[in-house]
């Protein structure tokens, strides 16, 4: 299966498969953390027990999404030297230093609350137990500061040297942690994983809602869902062209690829909308385009020359049919998500969000839409940045392991089937957590351990709230 | 007043691997266990005693490869290579055994699956991390800034060995961390358990100290050359002293000294590999200067560590005490 593949095709292969079953993780747990601290706060302000009874609900599906994104993240953490060595000891010296303050500040910090938040309300009290909770949600938010650095200076690299053993060395921290696209592509990934959140939420809401069970707690969180789509879409379609403009300006070859601009256009370039891009004859096959608006939108200007592929030497080419249809595919989700958002808000408006079963339907549909445009973001990119790892300065060609292929064949084929048997059941799990909350009672399975009383430790009035609520 | 700072984050690192070592070893050594106690409810309880706290305990691993890649990126880059089966046979393990901690609850029919992969993936991992430990004792050549063996130089009866060793030490350690949390039956034959891997583990140990020094000369002349003799006496006397403590605590019923100096036992077989080790990164080919990053690199990151662990050590200790004392069999979030 693997034979015409070389190492390095096959370690990118493996990269490109564990990281994207990564991401996804991410993604649901930065925006779920952030949910259940809001869920947690407005139950301690308003004593209202919808939110409790969400936040419990919610807690044991973050339980299964958390413990699936830290097994798939030890292993990226691993890679780095395993396949990709030679990359490992040139930037080491500037990558592992930020991944290592995302684990003294991030990681420690989600892992060590995260068993207070899950098993301790009734040991530590609410208020404790909310700044857990609030802990956990943080830490979510710092690892991706640290991990989107990280991959913004692989992109935009700044404020650095190379030493004579051909080592990246810093220069100038500052300018290494705010480089360039690093601001862009924080604001982007954060927006992309509440949105990716928001909806996989609504869904939830809404699939019950058309079921006509436990109306109050499906209306909740649907109603929050859907302001969060309303408010966050139209804000992340803004910060997509910012970072799309930060990108023409570093990275002007991602660009071309993604817009599929083989030619220069000297007098205002076109907005290719569709097409096949065709990389052996440099041109996009039954392309549908609007004339100038490319230029309108990257420029900002009608009649701007845009360069295209054909200023940059052919072996520095990104793969352009790859990105040109895993941005369209990004792009166009983000707006089917603004549609929802608007949607919503015409509902609410006419008093129909909790009743309007089209909108519901359309809501359950959109219910992964959030992940595949994570994907599809990442792709665009990660790919774009070829063939570099370090943008400019590293090749990926240069930057593997001295491994063989069949040892990166072999443990690539074995992180294939273990993925999808470990992470097809999480998400089966999931899903079926999902479909349960209507019950009255709470969603715990009837088959875990349920408790039946207060444990001796913490204050009494929680210890009777969680026996009042059977936690 | 200069400092040696890839000497103080040797330490450091060091740390992190032994904090990794001792605290995941317990939540591994309950899930190696695992196939001897059948009963359900003895396995949730067995489970919900680590449930809390395998998390942080996983993190140290992540600080240990991460920190290595950081502030040793020439040990990182040739370590893992020459280490690539087993490390990749660990993560696997970890995956299997870390969604085990959620998935178990969420099912009845597929509970068994679930169980073995907390009890397979819990000795997979174990045993993976001692033949790496033992491959890394023997010795990775290192030529050009890359690994210069092949891809089965891991792969010796000695390792064979040290993977052994540390999978029945880890059983030590999380029986005597279950004789600590848990009552009853459940206790006694954890206790029962604790004390036949006592012996052991003092045996692996035993067979793994003696062999080490007849690997390489330079470890040789460590532990038989004067100076350096003297810890050739006192570390063995320390380890028979926690061996008579763990075996009179098992006897005495005691709760909570067996685990502490089960930890003793690990604390000190790591400190004589350390012995051994230094001025090492990757012994016989890479000291901790050569192996070191940047300056830059290594000043920048440990002005954070500085603030930020004795930090991590307040809360991850907060979350221990507040999980403190015996499990309650009733107890679980699920």
């Amino acid at each position: 299966m693997f034979e015409s593949f070389d190492a390095t095709m096959l370690a990118r292969m493996q990269f490109a498969f564990t990281v994207s079953f990564h991401i996804i993780f991410p993604a649901f747990s930065i925006g779920l953390a952030s949910y259940l601290a809001v869920l947690e706060a407005l139950w301690l302000w308003k004593k209202d027990e919808v939110y409790l009874e969400l936040f419990n609900f919610w807690k044991t599906i973050f339980a299964v999404t958390f413990g699936m994104g830290v097994v798939s993240g030890i292993v990226m953490s691993y890679q780095f030297g395993t396949n990709w060595s030679v990359f490992a000891d040139k930037a080491g010296p500037i990558i592992g230093p930020l991944m290592g303050y995302e684990v003294l500040t991030a990681f420690f910090l989600e892992a060590g609350f995260l068993g207070v938040m899950l098993f301790g309300l009734n040991r530590v009290g609410p208020r404790l137990h909310f700044f857990a909770t609030a802990m956990v949600a943080i830490g979510t938010l710092i690892s991706a500061t640290w991990i989107l650095s990280a991959n913004s200076w692989m992109q935009t690299p700044a404020g650095f040297a190379v030493n004579e053993a051909g080592q990246f060395t810093p220069v100038d921290w500052w300018a290494i942690i705010f480089n360039p696209s690093f601001p862009y592509r924080l604001v982007h990934m954060v927006l992309a994983a509440y949105l990716t959140t928001a909806f996989v939420v609504g869904a939830c809401g809404a699939w019950h809602l058309l079921r006509q069970t436990a109306p109050r707690r499906s209306r909740t969180m649907f109603s929050m869902a859907m302001w969060m789509a309303a408010i966050v879409a139209p804000i992340q379609i803004l910060a997509g062209d910012q970072h799309g403009l930060n990108t023409l300006e570093h990275q002007p070859a991602k660009v071309m690829g993604m817009e599929g601009h083989f030619e220069s256009h000297p007098d205002g370039a076109p907005l290719v909308l569709f097409g096949i891009p065709n990389a052996a004859e440099k041109r996009i096959d039954y392309a549908i385009e609007v004339p100038k608006l490319g230029s309108l939108i990257l420029k900002h200007d009608l009649n701007a020359p845009l360069a295209g592929l054909d200023t940059i030497p052919a072996e520095l080419h990104p793969p352009v049919a790859v990105i040109f249809w895993s941005f369209r595919i990004m792009v166009g989700i983000g707006f089917a998500m603004l549609g929802i958002g608007l949607w919503s808000l015409w509902c609410r408006y006419h008093g129909t969000l909790a009743s309007d079963p089209w909108l519901h339907r359309a809501a359950v549909l959109m219910g992964p839409a959030g992940f595949v445009a994570v994907l599809a973001g990442w792709v665009t990119t990660e790919v774009g940045r070829q063939p570099y790892t370090v943008y400019g300065h590293l090749l990926t060609a240069n930057s593997i392991a001295p491994i063989e292929a069949p040892a990166v064949s072999a443990s690539l084929l074995a992180f294939i089937i273990v993925y999808f048997f470990v992470f097809g059941a999480g998400t089966f799990y999931i899903l079926r957590l999902m479909a349960r909350l209507p019950r009255d009672t709470m969603p715990e399975l009837d088959e875990g351990p349920i408790r039946t009383a207060g444990v001796a430790h913490g204050p009494a009035s929680a210890k009777s709230h969680g026996a009042h609520h059977g936690l | 007043m200069d400092f040696d700072l890839p000497l103080i984050w040797a330490a450091i690192i060091a740390f992190a691997v032994l904090a990794y070592v001792v605290l995941d070893g317990f939540d591994l050594g309950v899930g190696i266990l695992f196939p001897l106690f059948p009963e359900k409810h003895d396995r949730d309880v067995m489970m919900n005693s680590v449930a809390p706290v395998w998390d942080g305990n996983e993190t140290w691993l992540v600080l240990g490869g991460g920190g290595l890649m950081a502030v040793f990126p020439l040990a990182y880059a040739t370590v893992l290579p020459a280490l690539y089966a087993p490390i990749i046979a660990m993560l696997i393990g970890l995956i299997f055994r870390g969604v085990a901690f959620e998935y178990r609850w969420r099912t009845k029919r597929a509970e068994f699956l679930w169980n073995w992969a907390f009890a397979g993936g819990s000795m997979l991992a174990a045993f993976a991390q001692g033949i790496a430990l033992g491959a890394l004792v023997q010795g990775i050549p290192v030529e050009n800034r890359a690994y210069a063996g092949s891809w089965w130089d891991w792969l010796t009866p000695f390792s064979i060995v040290t993977g052994i060793a540390i999978v029945v030490g880890y059983a030590l350690l999380g029986a005597t961390w279950l004789v600590m949390k848990t009552h009853g039956d459940l206790a006694e034959r954890a206790r029962a358990i604790a004390l036949k891997c006592c012996f052991a583990t003092i045996g692996a140990m035993g067979v793994v100290s003696l062999w080490t020094p007849f690997l390489d000369p330079v470890y040789l002349q460590r532990w038989f050359g004067w100076p350096t003799a003297i810890f050739s006496v006192i570390v063995p006397l320390l380890v028979l002293g926690c061996l008579y403590l763990l075996i009179k605590g098992i006897r005495d019923r005691h709760d909570v000294q067996p685990f502490i100096a089960a930890l003793g036992l690990f604390i000190l077989g790591y400190i004589g590999i350390g012995i051994s080790f230094y001025p090492y990164m990757v012994p016989p080919s890479l000291t901790i200067w050569e192996a070191a990053a940047p300056e830059e690199s290594l000043a920048f990151l440990l002005a954070g560590a500085l603030v930020l662990v004795p930090i991590i050590l307040a809360y991850t200790g907060y979350a221990y005490w507040v999980f403190r004392g015996k499990v309650d069999p009733e107890e679980g979030y699920h």
